[in-house]
């Protein structure tokens, strides 16, 4: 139960037009039960009250849902546990006199803003190009069990949907693709007798818009499905991957 | 259709595709190749065959060359690209953490086979073609048996035989499975699929190290 | 009541929406492509609304201060949304839902207002099926739903433990699809600083880009402000850590009241706080009470070597163990609503009997669930005399079936295995009742300013009930919203673009810059979360789960003392024209700091007690309601709206009497 000392190496960067590098600091007193942010928040503390600046990162819900977290811990997104983002890994995963290593999200597609920031702008814009159904919102749709949808089908769309957006999968894939993130989205909508309509349009536009934001290519490590917190299956991109061909032969 | 070729999912489904030829011609190639262990006889007759048939010189063979170059020249255009979607490296990057060592490492097993098969191009292929259409020799349907046993009489090239054929069980290991989920399959003959592959990933390769083991350690004496 | 006009239609109560919508003023198609509108915040409201207006063919200019729409908080929500569907033929009804979120919310909330929401409840639910969101379904295809929050009926659909992760991501592709139309302009990454006014009407904001820092000015002919509620006040709460009031308080010194500050929701299964580096508290779903006891020992003895480690709670015996909520109320026990539920935590824990280290938790146990489960199973499936392991394991699986992501969560936090230790819980700041008051048509007191889900006050009286906030919030921004909006803005179809070279601009940008340059300039000696903390430490103690009178008026003293010191001591690192995460923390402290004042305040006039707000002079002396909150509907039947006019301290309070029509007032009974 005894609390911990640490070396963290942190990559600082002022901006994303400056060049970055990797600063050591000493974080003490550090118990097992706080989340790895919160041990960040301390560090932030302390650097505060030495006047020097502190670690920007990206945060929000802090619970594990909202996909903001990102940090890259001892060559791992979201670090060594599993099924957690950073804001859920916990110091219990730490030994005292441990070095941790930890650097930004990389990719050519998620630029470095700040210290740990990074722009995952990159996702919206592939959402922007076909990561919807184009309903109004009337209020007229048909009834919503006039559709009944079989119960397999609907938990597979939901298991797809639970994806966060945090791009653990590009920074954890040797090639920074971004398929299972594509995938997911792309298969919760080709689960769904409501995405039908529009999904040959869909696929192709996303994926275009995939490759055109420089990702990489998927080579089936199956790193992002180890890595990603929620779990998302492999399937979802050989899904993704038929329904492109599909696609594709249509036209 | 040129949007259709710059697509990251359509040169997937090309590796996977052009992967897959390669893995079907494998089979082949070692069916052939273990008749000169069991019946060296058949292995000449055979190897004729294939050496003389219009269809097998004329149109299989260009298809298998194309084959191996799309499969070589997209893994390459597919790892520039790989590598540019990275541009700053990591410092640490704990890649056993999450996925095998084969399937992160294609590059590597793939050039060292490619390599192997400049070796035994230089070997085989090189000398059939200047045995049949440089030198114009008259056919001899049994020739086969004796100039294979030789080539592994030295002990360096049957070393790097072995060492080739343990890459690229390496190379299957990931490649013949994954070609599969590249092509959209992945379903409940998934772990099947896995399985077969696995299996096909060191026996194929097990019985070429074999057959080179066998006639190196057999050496034709005159 | 001339400066509050609620604007509630004539008529029947079940035709009051109707009739309005009919009668509203419309604005034509082609007028619209000339009109613009601002929407702060991104979540189930804001999302919902910037999708709608763009599609009506309005432009529209969405701000959040996250990298996404697509995370803001409504993303937490884990239970469910209520609507009125009837499909379980239950005998639920617009009516029914309508009066389970009046009574709910303790009768403190306005009728015309919770009736509508009930009756656009059920195009929710068509709208996000129709929108691919995967809410759960049976073997039939049909929709499933669950019972919860103590009502009658299984009105709430729900989609897996994410409900609201699913809602906003339906919005959030609502929004994609009109960003795609360019009919919407996103902007990621960017807080609103200031409300902009010009003749008295809202025409825009004051943003700052969080990334480059540099100040904008956004002109619009109307503003919406969906920022969310503030339970960030306490510090700690469930809510997020960017979540704040910024905007809301903003607005109220701009002229907009702020309504009922002091309803909060404190939700009774939270994970207890660890230590002082503790950031936020971490909510486990109402559901769990379904199916766990809440108890502490009995003995004071066993408190103490449970604390030391010397014991561990499944050594006690059942004698030993007190389920309070159980004794104290028999009829509804463990599934009391939340304010009770967490009222007698707290009581039990100022008592002593707290089971952790910091003295604030209890036990939610699922022992007696599990060998329940067990034994049912066992005798479905035939096993005859079943050994105790063998219950175990079939009750076990039971729980896990339901609860397992909860569980493993718990585990991942606490590093406990509930199913072999009960679970400790301890109440948390959830959620906020009160809110920027605005009219039938969810406009501020300033014209053209609307604000709308968390962050007004309207529907949820005292106490929101579980799964209506994710209601509230889709309604307000799909089908209200969008309807009233164009009764003000068909006025401004003349208008034309509004220029920001005007001096509202100016002025207002100025004030914004000066105080950022305060922050980043001024050379202090603690920290944002310095104050951040000192601030929910005494709103936690003085304005909590009960209140009297002496702890307010401290509060306020400590409150204004506090914040006087910030506006002295404070050090924010970093410059202005960067990212710089402390100094938007700064900014938002600043506002909070201004908030709890008020929110004390509130606190201290309304001498009743209902719903979130606990009132330790207004209890039941006698009978069998004795000890239990005492509302006082003779005087306080009414909406405390708070007019900013230089100091929390000098707020003028206003009142909107709250006329109740169609339902009559009854105390709360769960004993």
């Amino acid at each position: 139960m005894s609390n911990m000392n640490l070396t963290l190496k942190i990559w600082r960067q002022k901006d994303s037009k400056s060049k970055g590098k990797m600063v050591d600091y000493k974080v003490s007193d550090i118990s097992e039960h706080m989340s790895f942010l919160e041990m960040m928040d301390v560090l932030n503390e302390q650097l505060i009250n030495k006047g020097e600046d502190p670690v920007a990162f990206d945060h929000d819900c802090r619970e594990g849902i909202c996909g903001m977290c990102s940090m890259f811990i001892n060559g791992e997104a979201h670090g060594p546990d599993r099924g957690v983002t950073t804001c859920q890994l916990h110091m219990r995963m730490f030994k005292d006199g441990d070095t941790i290593t930890i650097e930004p999200f990389r990719a050519k597609a998620f630029p470095v803003m700040k210290d740990l920031v990074v722009d995952r702008s990159s996702f919206d814009r592939i959402q922007h190009a076909g990561g919807y159904i184009s309903v109004n919102t009337s209020g007229n749709t048909q009834d919503a069990n006039a559709l009944p949808i079989a119960k397999e089908a609907a938990d597979k769309a939901m298991d797809a949907a639970t994806c966060i957006g945090c791009g653990a999968c590009v920074a954890t894939c040797k090639n920074a693709s971004a398929m299972l993130f594509v995938g997911a989205k792309v298969s919760q909508y080709a689960l769904l007798p409501q995405g039908q309509v529009e999904a040959t349009e869909r696929v192709q536009n996303m994926v275009k818009q995939m490759d055109l934001e420089g990702f990489g290519n998927c080579t089936n490590t199956g790193a992002c499905e180890v890595e990603c917190p929620k779990g998302i299956s492999l399937e979802t991109i050989a899904r993704m991957n038929r329904e492109y061909l599909t696609a594709s032969i249509k036209g | 259709m040129s949007g259709l070729i710059k697509s990251s999912i359509a040169r997937k489904v090309v590796m996977a595709l052009s992967g897959l030829f390669l893995v079907f011609f494998l089979a082949q190639h070692f069916t052939i190749n273990i008749t000169s262990v069991i019946a060296p006889d058949t292995f000449n007759e055979w190897s004729h065959f294939m050496g003389y048939n219009g269809l097998v010189q004329f149109v299989l063979q260009p298809i298998l060359i194309a084959g191996v170059i799309v499969h070589f020249v997209m893994g390459i255009a597919l790892e520039i690209k790989n590598n540019n979607a990275r541009a700053i490296k990591y410092n640490k990057y704990n890649g056993s953490a999450n996925a095998s060592w084969m399937s992160r490492n294609m590059i590597i097993t793939g050039l060292v086979v490619l390599a192997f098969l400049g070796l035994h191009f230089y070997d085989f292929w090189v000398h059939e073609m200047s045995y049949k259409y440089i030198a114009g020799n008259p056919e001899d349907p049994t020739r086969y048996y004796e100039e294979t046993v030789e080539k592994f009489e030295p002990f360096w090239r049957t070393v790097i035989y072995v060492i080739s054929f343990v890459l690229l069980a390496l190379h299957l290991w990931h490649g013949f499975a994954s070609s599969f989920q590249s092509m959209g399959v992945n379903n409940k003959y998934k772990s099947a699929i896995q399985t077969f592959t696995k299996v096909y990933a060191i026996v194929i390769p097990l019985g070429f190290i074999f057959i080179a083991l066998y006639h190196h350690l057999n050496p034709i004496t005159h | 009541m001339a400066v509050l006009d609620s604007k509630v239609p004539k008529g029947p109560l079940k035709d009051k929406w109707t009739n309005h919508k009919n009668h509203i003023n419309l604005v034509n198609p082609a007028n619209k492509r000339l009109i613009d509108v601002i929407v702060v915040g991104t979540g189930l409201a804001g999302g919902s609304a910037s999708a709608t207006l763009a599609e009506l063919g309005y432009n529209v200019k969405a701000f959040c201060y996250q990298d996404s729409p697509r995370r803001a908080h409504s993303i937490a929500a884990q239970g469910g949304i209520n609507a009125a569907k009837n499909y379980q033929g239950d005998g639920d009804s617009t009516y029914r839902l309508f009066y389970d979120t009046v009574k709910g919310g303790d009768y403190r909330s306005r009728e015309a207002n919770v009736y509508r929401l009930a009756e656009v409840s059920a195009n929710i639910i068509d709208q996000c099926v129709a929108q691919g969101v995967p809410f759960a379904r049976d073997y039939g295809g049909l929709l499933d739903n669950r019972s919860f929050g103590g009502v009658l009926v299984s009105r709430t659909f729900y989609a897996k433990g994410q409900t609201g992760q699913q809602l906003l991501l339906g919005a959030y592709s609502a929004m994609n699809r009109q960003i795609a139309r360019g009919k919407i302009e996103m902007f990621n990454r960017h807080e609103m600083l200031d409300v902009v006014k010009i003749d008295g009407k809202a025409r825009g904001i004051i943003a700052r880009n969080l990334v480059t820092g540099e100040i904008e000015r956004h002109s619009a002919h109307a503003v919406v402000i969906a920022s969310g509620g503030y339970g960030n006040v306490f510090f700690l709460s469930t809510n997020a850590m960017g979540s704040n009031v910024s905007a809301g308080w903003k607005i109220h010194k701009k002229g907009a009241f702020f309504a009922n500050p002091c309803y909060t929701q404190i939700h009774p299964t939270c994970i207890p706080r660890s230590g002082d580096y503790q950031s936020k508290l971490t909510l486990m779903s109402e559901s769990l009470r379904n199916d766990g006891r809440i108890w502490v020992p009995k003995n004071m003895e066993d408190v103490k070597a449970i604390r030391e480690g010397r014991k561990k709670p499944t050594d006690l015996s059942e004698e030993e163990r007190d389920y309070y909520l159980e004794r104290r109320y028999p009829a509804f026990g463990n599934l009391v609503p939340r304010d009770v539920a967490s009222r007698a935590a707290k009581e039990r824990c100022d008592a002593g009997y707290g089971v952790n280290a910091t003295g604030e938790a209890v036990y939610l146990d699922f022992a007696s669930a599990i060998t329940r489960y067990g034994k049912e199973q066992a005798k479905i499936q035939n096993i005859s005399n079943p050994s105790a392991s063998k219950i175990y394991d079939l009750g076990k699986a039971i729980v896990e079936a339901k609860y397992g992501n909860l569980f493993q969560m718990y585990e991942k936090i606490v590093d406990e295995n509930p199913y072999e230790t009960p679970m400790m819980i301890y109440p948390a700041v959830h959620y906020t009742m009160g809110g920027v008051w605005v009219d039938y048509n969810l406009m501020t007191t300033v014209p053209g300013l609307y604000c709308i889900g968390e962050a007004n006050f309207s529907d949820h009286g005292a106490n929101r009930l579980g799964a209506s906030a994710l209601m509230q919030g889709l309604a307000d921004g799909y089908f209200v919203l969008p309807y009233t909006i164009g009764d003000y803005l068909s006025g401004d179809i003349r208008t034309g673009r509004i220029s920001t070279e005007g001096p509202e601009f100016e002025e207002a940008e100025k004030e914004v810059r000066e105080r950022l340059s305060f922050f980043v300039n001024n050379k202090g000696e603690h920290s944002v979360d310095y104050y951040h903390k000192k601030l929910g430490n005494i709103m936690w103690e003085k304005c909590g789960m009960s209140r009297n009178a002496q702890g307010l008026k401290e509060a306020i003293a400590e409150i204004k003392e506090l914040r006087e010191d910030f506006w002295k001591n404070v050090s924010v690192p970093g410059k202005m024209d960067e990212l710089n995460p402390e100094l938007e923390k700064a900014g938002r402290v600043a506002d909070f700091l201004e908030l709890g004042e008020l929110f004390a305040k509130d606190a201290l006039v309304r001498e009743e007690s209902c719903g979130g707000h606990f009132r330790e002079e207004s209890v039941e002396l006698d009978g069998e309601q004795k000890g239990e909150a005492k509302r006082n509907d003779e005087d306080f039947a009414f909406v405390s709206a708070w007019e900013y006019t230089g100091e929390p301290a000098d707020a003028v309070l206003h009142k909107e009497e709250l006329e109740f029509n169609d339902i009559e007032l009854k105390q709360r009974s769960y004993k």
